[in-house]
């Protein structure tokens, strides 16, 4: 432990109190009893550049551009721009790493990423920054690739940053949920790592997301966030246990069951029948599960699983909030082949886009400018009629082109039926 | 003088998380019945083949420092079974299949200082960013917002009090990597950039800046005789986008730079469709350390949530079903002209019927 000048923090003393765990006795600890000087120093600065910011409410830190021999992104640089007044933490860079999808961890492992950071870094780290990746904050100059080499060496990689393939992020899955229709692992696994060019060599017209949530729950949140959002879903009749419903039904009694659940079913497709059986109209289940949440025991997907894929979510920058849209209604996943045919869509997702996207235009963002119909026809996906909420409610549109186009629909439909 | 040798990196991408899951889930993997809530923050999953495995989830301050981390996975260690994850609302998940583990676990983490809960019908932990802390752009901290909101709302994160689940997110600046909400505390600036002229030419690449506003206000143009931009300041909505590419734009205010609370997003599929959130209060101060306006109006809304809500309501649907002027009227928040969307769509958030309460 140093015996350092430590720069005064009244405001950040502050945020110790309460009952919240705080990130300022952590700082402190790191700062006031860490045997190495250097990370004693690193924090001291930290704090005060922090409690500068606290004071006068403005941001000091610029970017840059470093990053690993060999890669062009995946770290963030920062340079304080009060080096002068903190010159401990003057270079505070943070290192992007890809953790495991679902974020799985032992302790052991978990010890030695913390003694490798506590070598070269601050000692200060997150789990997950908000793109999924392990953020460890605070390397310099001299010290990041010495991080990423020992880490890489035992299996760890860096994530994305700037624009290039992003850190893809998935739920925790098939391996504690009930309500998993997919391997979301896999999925993951096969397509983020199917672009580790693009993740590490940003080149790309901006980010590009992937994300996967086993069912529509959708707890990574890929719909409004994805570029491409992978959503487990199910299409058999999804499965009632009839006595553990009725059991719900005797327990809460039949209007908590008529208020909560029956009622409660956004395509009005349940019913309560004799003996307080569920009834369910399975042609207009569209799989919005709050049915499987409240009583989870009881009901659950279908044997028939597989997955949705929906296309161009994205936040406010810079034509306003996106949600992705459906682009492949369903597929499987189960063969080898399934998983190169979801590769491939990716790939001619990204390549197009790489084509045809401006500077810092995000999927969504070119979607809206050239229209689904042209991007469709870009990445030679048929028309279905569940990308749709509506057909178009306006005239103005040509349609010489009609015939041919039903044709195509029923030629495609005729196909459908002799596959099946 | 040689070059120093470099070592080439291993491109081994998103590494196998198998290898890192507690062995009861490895091997029901895919093979769950169902689960139960047993207490705040603690779960257990049935596995077809009669495995169980309890989940203990504590909310941590996102932020960690190694000390932090290693008494974390001491716990993990000694009282659940060395495999953890992370949620991503950065909750620490600790595993075990041996229930009496449960018990003195949650008693170890509670002892310690940490919350357990976020499960349920509670207020989950805050999802943030990185604000002062470590981001180039920010308008205001993130973990200091967290920590102070999270300490007025802690009851709600270790108990089953609400109507359904609340999700709450922060955001430093406007383009928002906090994400959608059921509650969202972003920041809103209110005046348009204040430009250095002399530095613009040699720092910024002027035609991406240009093509980066939302609106089409900043235009190249020699000021003081030197390449810069400018901006019409009338048609400049403040958002900061160009801030990013051109940080000579500075966009971030001690006074003018404030905080927005958006309320209704909603990622899941459950119920309706997935929502965007929507304005319902600005002209908020960025009030460090605490942010007490911010925070006051979050349980405001939080509060009249869990009295008019139903069950399984998530907030959008509270809302929807109550209607706009009756939330005005319940949380006592002004409705202004700055509510009526003038965006592109905007058409579609206007009233076309002759659907209201009276």
């Amino acid at each position: 432990m140093a015996d350092i000048k430590k720069y005064p923090t009244p405001m950040l003393d502050v945020l110790e109190d309460g009952p919240w765990p705080s990130f300022i006795t952590g700082f402190k600890e790191l700062r006031d009893n860490h045997p190495d000087e250097r990370i004693n120093n690193v924090v001291n600065g930290l704090m005060g550049q922090l409690e500068h910011s606290y004071e006068t409410k403005m941001g000091y830190w610029k970017g840059g551009t470093i990053s690993v021999f060999g890669y062009g992104g995946g770290i963030i640089p920062r340079f304080s721009e009060v080096g002068d007044k903190f010159p401990e933490s003057r270079e505070f860079h943070t290192l992007r790493v890809q953790p495991t999808p679902g974020n799985y961890y032992t302790t052991d492992m978990m010890r030695k990423l913390a003694d490798s950071w506590e070598k070269w870094g601050s000692g200060l780290q997150t789990f997950h920054g908000q793109t999924g990746n392990i953020m460890f904050i605070g390397a310099d100059n001299d010290s990041f690739q010495h991080f990423f080499d020992e880490i890489n060496d035992y299996g760890w990689d860096l994530g994305g940053a700037g624009p290039c393939v992003r850190t893809a992020m998935s739920c925790v899955g098939a391996a504690r949920c009930e309500m998993s229709n997919c391997n979301e692992h896999a999925i993951h696994r096969h397509l983020v790592n199917s672009f580790t060019d693009d993740v590490h060599r940003p080149a790309l017209p901006y980010k590009f997301k992937f994300k996967v949530s086993g069912c529509p729950n959708d707890c990574q949140n890929a719909i409004e966030r994805a570029d491409f959002a992978v959503i487990g879903t199910w299409r058999d009749h999804k499965k009632v246990d009839q006595d553990a419903w009725k059991a719900f039904v005797a327990d809460k009694g039949v209007d908590y069951v008529m208020d909560n659940v029956i009622s409660r079913c956004v395509s009005s497709s349940l019913a309560l029948g004799e003996d307080n059986a569920l009834v369910c109209d399975e042609s207009n289940c569209v799989r919005s599960m709050h049915c499987m949440n409240v009583v989870p025991k009881a009901i659950s997907p279908g044997d028939d699983k597989g997955v949705t894929i929906l296309c161009g979510g994205k936040r406010t920058l810079k034509i306003g909030d996106l949600m992705g849209t459906v682009l492949v209604p369903f597929m499987k996943l189960e063969t080898p082949e399934d998983y190169e045919a979801i590769v491939e869509l990716a790939e001619e997702m990204i390549d197009f886009w790489a084509e045809n996207g401006l500077e810092h235009e995000r999927t969504g963002e070119m979607i809206e400018r050239i229209g689904l119909v042209n991007y469709l026809e870009g990445i030679g996906i048929d028309p279905d009629p569940n990308m749709i909420a509506q057909p178009r409610n306006v005239s103005y549109v040509r349609t010489d082109g009609w015939d041919e186009a039903a044709e195509e629909w029923f030629n495609r439909k005729r196909e459908e039926k002799a596959a099946s | 003088m040689a070059k120093p040798e470099m070592r080439e990196p291993i491109e081994s991408g998103c590494p196998d998380g198998f290898q890192y899951m507690h062995p009861t889930m490895r091997r029901n993997f895919g093979l769950w019945d169902f689960h139960e809530d047993t207490q705040p923050g603690v779960m257990v999953h049935v596995a077809k083949s009669g495995d169980k495995v309890w989940t203990v989830k504590a909310g941590t301050q996102r932020i960690l420092d190694v000390f932090t981390l290693r008494d974390l996975l001491d716990l993990a260690d000694e009282f659940a079974d060395g495999y953890i994850r992370f949620t991503i609302r950065s909750n620490i998940e600790f595993y075990t299949d041996t229930e009496a583990k449960v018990q003195p676990l949650v008693d170890a983490l509670k002892e310690k200082g940490y919350a357990v809960g976020g499960t349920r019908n509670s207020v989950a932990s805050i999802s943030h960013t990185q604000g002062w802390l470590h981001c180039d752009i920010p308008g205001t901290d993130a973990s200091g917002v967290v920590k102070s909101m999270m300490d007025e709302l802690y009851d709600e994160f270790t108990n089953w009090n609400m109507p359904n689940r609340v999700h709450i997110t922060t955001s430093c600046c406007q383009i928002n990597c906090g994400g959608q909400g059921d509650i969202a505390i972003n920041v809103q600036h209110t005046k348009p950039p204040k430009i250095d002229h002399s530095l613009v030419g040699n720092v910024c690449e002027r035609p991406s800046v240009v093509a980066r506003c939302p609106v089409a206000a900043i235009r190249p143009a020699m000021v003081d005789g030197q390449p810069s931009l400018e901006v019409d300041e009338k048609k400049c909505i403040c958002c900061g986008a160009c801030y990013p590419p051109c940080p000579p734009m500075q966009i971030n205010d001690h006074e003018f730079t404030q905080l927005a609370v958006w309320i209704g997003g909603n990622h899941s599929n459950a119920r309706g469709k997935p929502t965007f959130q929507r304005l319902v209060a600005a002209g908020i101060p960025n009030n460090p350390p605490r942010w007490p306006e911010a925070t006051a109006i979050v349980k405001k809304i939080l509060d009249c949530y869990k009295e008019g809500a139903r069950d399984w309501e998530r907030i959008n649907e509270w809302v929807e079903r109550i209607g706009w002027p009756r939330f005005f009227e319940v949380t006592g928040l002004p409705f202004t002209k700055y509510h009526i969307d003038n965006w592109r769509g905007a058409r579609a958030n206007l009233n076309s019927s002759t659907h209201i309460r009276f």
